[in-house]
């Protein structure tokens, strides 16, 4: 057995590191929360450059034709430094869906652009103030023509195209839409995470390609949220370590009582809580990073899996760092805030906890028929 | 033990009642709470509520008459506080003075101070602010700089305040500052309260993670205090920040933003995996323990004014209010969010959306967690002074105050 990434992937790891390190991602994370860009366009063009997007891209399609691990420990970089760009929209997502289910047309479109970051894709599935199921989803496709309501799509503002879930018939499928079309209107939607942007998007009878057979449409979306989840797992531990570090870095350097407070024994115990809650996380990352680069039947489980304990490190990371800082982690001006946010808006991204512990269970029930 | 009124309580209720019928409006639900557009709003309608509230003896009820209150008992106080909760009015912004410059000013100033002070406290006419905290003195308030020396009768004032809630609208505040470097650290102070337009005090806006600015820098360029203003001994500052600490627990303990009702009502209307989320157990499991912690807290607090009705002072007790309640409002933000799936984190300018309820929660929780004394340092009052156990070794004892680390180094 050899549960650890490859001595490559972790000069990958720490080459995109130091790159993001170098572009003061952080800073630029705070600048467009700040500021009125959507996104960091020009973090986003050298990560192109730096072939982060078309990591798993074949190379028939310009891509490097490299594994998801590769992938991997990319996400956990652009986790840990907040890169604020919509790579998890148009990679962990567009990509995966048109690599898996478009048709050699649409990937000889498509795919080139992507790797490049030319072009951005994202997914828009939610409809409402509840998780998208196969019965209340509404958005609507008739003749390859699509008509509905998405709202908080993230990237939907920016994205060139999207691959979105509609009822066709009586059954979901996934479709792609040039957002730039006609009956494509876009609203820009403001979250608690403005470093990340969403929008709604609204279509009138705007002109949808079918992606895969519409009767596998839902187990498809599964599979492909499956794969995805695993990615912005890693997203999120890469946050959750950055956050603890932050938290043991205050602590040491600040004094109460005469003494650091990272004596305390409060502070001590805080941090190897969130010691133990990032290592549970990054051991279950990496088993989610084995089932997805080797396509494992254990992949939905895996997924879950990382999903579940990702969140919960990131969530406990985050906010313990901001109570670790005390006064200093409530300001504006500190950036602990940035990763609370951020922390939210990747839980809410691809559907809640609770929707990853149902799926959790049920595959375990799955697995496990007696 | 008994949770009926008594007949006099009963006529009270129906009195307080009555009065709050014939001046607010009953509340339509849960979630038709008073908020104000803006903070100069919110301020000028408190001032104006809390004032009527006055006029009709309804204000500080727990304080003697000759300052505006009406001398009741702690039960009564319980009873008000249950029927306002069923009206739609103006909250905020007089806490640290009525609840806790108010008590310090009782016990420390001069007749006429009370006189001149208190009154305008209880009428809302007045804001206070408290200034504690520095940037190397938070939980470790005894390691706090900023300088005063006496001339004459008159104090003079340098150094720096931070995180001062509504310093940017105060007409007056509590200081504690070192008149004595030499002495031992809890030694060397000494407790004011001061007018804020003293010449040479600049207040500075501090942004927060939400984005607001409700707390402030301070800072002090040879401010003059005159001596009458002095509150407690000189050099006895320590304990008299004491007695204002135990009533901030009292005064700000229960956290404000969506509770037990909210995360109720949201799981009773949502969606979750193809069914109510009420009938999910995991969500079940949830409300039913935040259920038992808010009325573990309120049952707590009746008896602590049980204590209090007998006489006795509130104790350390007290600040598990603030622990449980700001990690609750931590969760039930969470829990909120979740439940709205993608769509919670959208911003929605609307009062009535469900989305900014918890997230003013999800930021405000990270705050209650910190402010008037950390969770942390509450447990450490709770097993040392509450249940006796030893205190941690002091790195800061026997040693002269300017030679103490503090701060950020
Ligand atoms: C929203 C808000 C409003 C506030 N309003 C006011 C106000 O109006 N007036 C005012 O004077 N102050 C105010 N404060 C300041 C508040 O009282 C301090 O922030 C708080 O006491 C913590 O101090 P600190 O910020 O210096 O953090 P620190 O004391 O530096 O604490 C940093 C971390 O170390 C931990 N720690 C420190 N000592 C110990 C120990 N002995 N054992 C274990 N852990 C320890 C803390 O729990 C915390 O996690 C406010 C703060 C906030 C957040």
């Amino acid at each position: 057995m050899n549960f650890e990434f490859s001595a490559d992937q972790i000069q990958l790891k720490d080459i995109a590191r130091k790159f993001l390190e170098k572009e003061d991602s952080v800073k630029r994370a705070r600048a467009v929360l700040e500021g009125k860009d959507s996104y960091d366009e020009e973090l986003w063009k050298l990560i192109g450059e730096m072939g982060f997007t078309a990591t798993s891209i074949p190379e028939e399609y310009d891509g490097l034709g490299l594994g998801y691990l590769e992938l991997c420990v990319i996400a956990e970089e652009l986790g840990r430094s907040l890169a604020p760009t919509p790579f998890s929209s148009s990679v962990y997502l567009a990509t995966e869906f048109l690599l898996k289910l478009g048709s050699n047309e649409v990937k000889q479109n498509y795919l080139p652009k992507l790797a490049s970051g030319s072009s951005i894709g994202t997914f828009a599935h939610t409809e409402k103030n509840t998780a998208p199921t196969e019965l209340n989803i509404i958005c609507e496709v008739k003749d390859g023509s699509i008509s509905g309501t998405k709202i908080a799509v993230p990237d939907g503002d920016i994205a060139d195209f999207a691959v979105v879930s509609a009822k066709e018939g009586s059954v979901v499928g996934l479709f792609l839409v040039d957002l730039n079309s006609d009956g494509v209107e876009r609203v820009n939607q403001p979250t608690l995470d403005p470093s990340r942007s969403h929008a709604s998007l609204t279509f009138n009878n705007a002109t949808a390609i079918t992606l895969g057979s519409a009767k596998e449409g839902w187990e498809n979306l599964q599979y492909i949220l499956d794969r995805a989840a695993v990615l912005f797992s890693f997203e999120q531990l890469g946050g959750a370590e950055a956050s603890m570090n932050m938290a043991k870095e205050y602590a040491m350097g600040r004094f109460a009582f005469g003494r650091s407070i990272a004596s305390f024994q409060a502070i001590k115990h805080k941090l190897a809580d969130m010691y133990i809650a990032v290592e549970l996380a990054r051991s279950n990352c990496y088993y989610g990073a084995w089932a997805l680069s080797t396509d494992a039947p254990e992949l939905a489980t895996a997924a879950a899996t990382s999903r579940v304990s990702a969140s919960q490190a990131f969530n406990e990371c985050s906010k313990e760092n901001i109570q670790t800082h005390g006064g200093m982690g409530f300001t504006w001006e500190f950036d602990c805030h940035l990763y609370y946010r951020r922390c939210r808006q990747l839980a809410a991204n691809i559907g809640s906890q609770s929707i990853w512990k149902d799926k959790l269970i049920s595959s375990l029930e799955r697995a496990n028929q007696l | 033990m008994d949770f009926n009124d008594t007949s006099e309580e009963a006529k009270f209720r129906k009195e307080a009642y009555e009065w709050l019928k014939a001046n607010a409006s009953l509340k339509k639900g849960p979630k038709d709470g008073w908020r104000a557009a803006s903070e100069e709003e919110g301020l000028e309608q408190v001032k104006i509520w809390q004032n009527k509230l006055y006029e009709s003896g309804w204000a500080c009820m727990h304080w003697p008459k000759e300052y505006g209150g009406r001398e009741s008992t702690p039960i009564e106080r319980v009873i008000w506080g249950q029927e306002i909760s069923k009206f739609k009015v103006p909250g905020g912004f007089l806490e640290i003075g009525q609840g806790m410059a108010g008590p310090v000013m009782m016990m420390y100033a001069t007749d006429d101070q009370k006189a001149r002070h208190l009154p305008p406290m209880a009428k809302g006419e007045e804001i206070w602010c408290q200034l504690f905290s520095e940037p190397g003195a938070g939980s470790d308030l005894a390691g706090l700089k900023t300088k005063s020396v006496l001339e004459g009768d008159t104090w003079t004032i340098n150094g720096q305040k931070i995180w001062t809630s509504g310093a940017h609208f105060s007409d007056w505040g509590i200081l504690v500052t070192r008149s004595d470097p030499t002495a031992h650290k809890h030694k060397g102070l000494t407790y004011f309260f001061l007018d804020m337009k003293s010449p040479g005090v600049e207040v500075r806006p501090i942004k927060q993670i939400s984005g607001g600015a409700n707390f402030n820098e301070v800072y002090f360029t040879d401010v003059k205090i005159p001596d009458s203003q002095r509150l407690g001994a000189v050099g006895d500052g320590w304990k008299v920040s004491l007695t204002t600490l135990m009533n901030e627990r009292l005064a700000v303990g229960d956290a404000s933003g969506p509770d037990f009702e909210e995360a109720f009502n949201l799981a009773r209307g949502q969606d979750l995996n193809g069914s109510l989320a009420i009938e999910n157990g995991a969500v079940r499991e949830k409300l039913a323990d935040w259920y038992c912690q808010k009325s573990g807290l309120k049952f707590a607090k009746y008896r602590n004014l049980s204590a209090l009705s007998r006489g006795e002072t509130p104790g350390p007790q007290s600040s598990i209010t603030k622990i449980v309640s700001g990690n609750k409002l931590q969760e039930i933000a969470n829990f909120g969010m979740d439940l709205m799936d993608s769509a919670g984190i959208l911003r929605m300018d609307e009062a009535e959306a469900d989305q900014s309820m918890y997230q003013y929660g999800f930021y405000g929780a990270a705050g209650i967690r910190i402010a008037g004394g950390t969770d942390e340092i509450l447990k450490n009052i709770i097993s040392e002074q509450v249940l006796g156990m030893p205190q941690d070794m002091r790195a800061d004892k026997g040693i002269p105050f300017n030679e103490i680390p503090s701060g950020n180094k």
